[in-house]
């Protein structure tokens, strides 16, 4: 299917890049020794894994009553951390699949390491799914098991029990999705490995690969069925997840405005991490040629759609509290406004809503120090968003007499730390050891998005294959 | 598979080019040479075309897979809470399968994917200890090969390189499995 694209597009890949310029600048850091930098973050990332893990193991030690929890409020930071993370591995997946259907070339220098974020944060969502049983052994509960603990099965009626299923079909079908986008960037690794090891392992983990015009046309039919089962599923875990809220009789969690408001959240949430992870990314690696300012801007212009999204569903959950006349509903939201709790919902107010409408300015939107920063802002208002919900719901029971305050622990907070740990140790192990950005899918763009240089892409003078200088036939 | 045979005497065809190699299969089918396989870094669209390649059926089995996926989630949840034991959660039917439609859903994505990058592997004939047959180890890198199998072509040798030569191949190599 070739398309046509405008000269007047900005060029997605700076610095007019051959296809084995690509090879060398996104295996260098593979096959090099670890940077300094590198070795210090990951230095930092385990030491503050293992005082998570402790903690973690003395709190199912111990028991969840090290957590601040109390009668009336019965989860707090554990399902706040729990839906946080998962919002935060939206963005991998809506990347490489929605982005993919939707044709958007500058997904290909972000997918790999999007999807890698994902799976990380899904890990660590699931992490706190593990911890908020206090008894993690007996974990396989959740799976509709054959009656040997009596006659019951599982609740398939129960949001929680479709949590289980959406949450690891999710993980799942991320992670085979990731794998496969590996396959191919893993062979070139192992044909250029000069070391037995290595030839080894990456070939090993490359299965096979030869490229041969008939697996690529296989894999290309691959990727677009595995892009159009995981758009709907991206769609479909976050909405399990509101209704896990939803279908309960708690004011402020009991609207049919949830599963669209906590997708458009996710989505937020998981490009404010990536835009973090990203320039992160492309200084340590020097892949500025690759992750240009224009992804960047595309994935602002993201944030400020979904943001604006947010923005929108606080404001209607507003109204229509007041709007069905349901007292219960109508005071649940006075009173995250103006109750106790008042700073967590402003909190959450300016970080989602009014701080990422600076994106509006074309100059904050190309800027790398504002990104970084509201992207941080963002994740930070997320984090408040599903607190708000959570605690300031729970904390007003329906009798006055049962009302109470959550006040974290120690051990609240450690665990949350633990989770960083967990994602940072991770991810850094996936940034030395795996090509960061998608090789084989940089390289398919580069005639049709790139920089133009005098002859074409290879290096080889051919003058009938240089682009045509008003419009590039792009070969897709 | 399309390589495994691989034990005899091939002329692999070096291009620089993706566009050079996708008209140079034009080029050498119409010179009467029947090409083995071409190997390129990334997906070079119309190539499995030019060649000849019957479509894939990968989109058959994907949806075999899926549709298993949805009878097994609708089996699973009609034996346990229609027949096994049924309960009555909320006043609601203890057996609907609206209410299962998450269920049956993850079910479905789960097994469509899952059986299709099984089916995947297995049609490639790839796994973790098979080792490929490459012609030219830089076709993960920069370079597009065009291998011929001289056994299954009836003109010779040097005229063959003369035609890949012709197509636009940088260099013409001999490999010998």
């Amino acid at each position: 299917m070739s398309h046509v694209t405008s000269a007047v597009r900005t060029p997605l890949v700076t610095g007019g890049k051959t296809y084995a310029d690509v090879t060398e600048d996104i295996s260098r850091q593979v096959e090099g020794k670890p940077t300094r930098e590198w070795t210090i973050a990951f230095t930092i990332s385990v030491i503050v894994l293992l005082y998570g893990t402790a903690c973690v193991f003395w709190t199912w030690w111990e028991g969840l009553g090290v957590w601040g929890l109390n009668k009336t409020v019965g989860w707090a930071w554990d399902i706040t951390n729990f839906v946080w993370w998962v919002g935060i591995g939206h963005a991998g997946t809506l990347i490489s699949a929605i982005l993919l259907l939707f044709r958007q070339k500058w997904r290909t220098a972000v997918n790999r390491a999007a999807e890698a974020m994902t799976i990380f944060a899904v890990l660590c969502a699931a992490s706190f799914i593990l911890m908020h049983m206090g008894r993690p052994w007996l974990a396989y509960w959740a799976l509709p098991l054959p009656n040997t603990f009596g006659s019951l099965w599982v609740n398939f009626k129960s949001p929680l029990v479709w949590d289980v299923f959406a949450i690891s079909t999710y993980f799942t079908v991320s992670l085979v999705f990731w794998y496969m986008g590996l396959i191919p960037d893993l062979a070139t690794i192992r044909d250029r490995a000069r070391s037995k090891v290595s030839r080894y392992i990456y070939g090993a983990f490359a299965m096979g690969w030869n490229g041969s015009a008939k697996t690529w046309a296989r894999y290309e039919y691959m990727s677009l069925i595995l892009a159009g089962l995981s758009t709907p599923l991206v769609l479909s875990v976050h909405t399990i997840v509101s209704m896990d809220f939803a279908t309960s009789v708690i004011p402020g969690w009991h609207t049919t405005i949830f599963p669209p408001y906590f997708v458009a959240g996710a989505i937020f949430s998981g490009f404010a991490m990536v835009q973090n992870l990203v320039l992160i990314i492309r200084v340590v690696f020097k892949l500025e040629d690759y992750i240009t300012i224009e992804h960047i801007e595309s994935m602002n212009k993201v944030i400020t759609l979904t943001g604006s999204i947010v923005g929108v569903a606080y404001l209607t959950e507003f109204f229509i509290a007041w709007y069905s006349g349901v007292e219960f509903e109508s005071y649940a939201f006075i009173n995250r406004a103006t109750g106790p709790y008042w700073w967590a919902y402003w909190a959450m107010m300016t970080c989602n809503v009014i701080t990422p409408q600076l994106f509006w300015s074309r100059a904050i939107r190309r800027s790398i120090v504002w990104t970084f920063v509201l992207s941080v802002i963002v994740n930070i208002g997320m984090w408040f968003e599903r607190f708000v919900i959570i605690v300031t719901s729970l904390h007003r029971d329906y009798l006055p007499s049962s009302w109470a305050m959550f006040h974290p622990t120690l051990f609240d907070i450690s665990d949350y730390i633990f989770s960083f740990g967990f994602f940072f140790t991770l991810f850094l192990l996936f940034a030395k050891f795996l090509p960061v950005v998608n090789m084989a899918e940089v390289k398919t763009i580069i005639k049709s998005s790139s920089e133009k240089l005098p002859v074409s892409v290879s290096g080889v003078a051919k003058g009938e294959r240089v682009a045509n200088p008003t419009f590039n036939k792009d070969v897709e | 598979m399309s390589d495994v045979n691989g034990n005899g005497k091939f002329l692999v065809g070096i291009y620089d080019d993706d566009d050079v190699v996708l008209s140079a299969v034009k080029e050498v089918k119409g010179a009467g040479v029947r090409i083995q396989e071409v190997y390129s870094p990334f997906p070079i669209h119309g190539l499995d075309v030019a060649l000849g390649h019957p479509r894939s059926r990968l989109g058959i089995a994907a949806f075999l897979f899926g549709l298993s996926g949805t009878l097994t989630a609708l089996a699973l949840t009609y034996y346990t809470e229609g027949f096994d034991w049924p309960m009555i959660v909320g006043g609601k039917d203890s057996y609907s399968p609206v209410i299962y439609v998450p269920i049956i859903f993850e079910l479905t994505v789960l097994f469509c994917a899952l059986g299709m990058v099984g089916t995947f592997l297995i049609s490639n004939g790839m796994g973790p200890t098979v080792k490929p047959l490459m012609y030219d180890l830089r076709t993960t890198d920069n370079k597009f090969a065009m291998a011929i199998d001289l056994s299954k072509n009836n003109i010779g040798e040097g005229d063959i390189e003369q035609i890949l030569r012709k197509s636009g191949a940088a260099e013409v190599n001999i490999k010998q499995f």
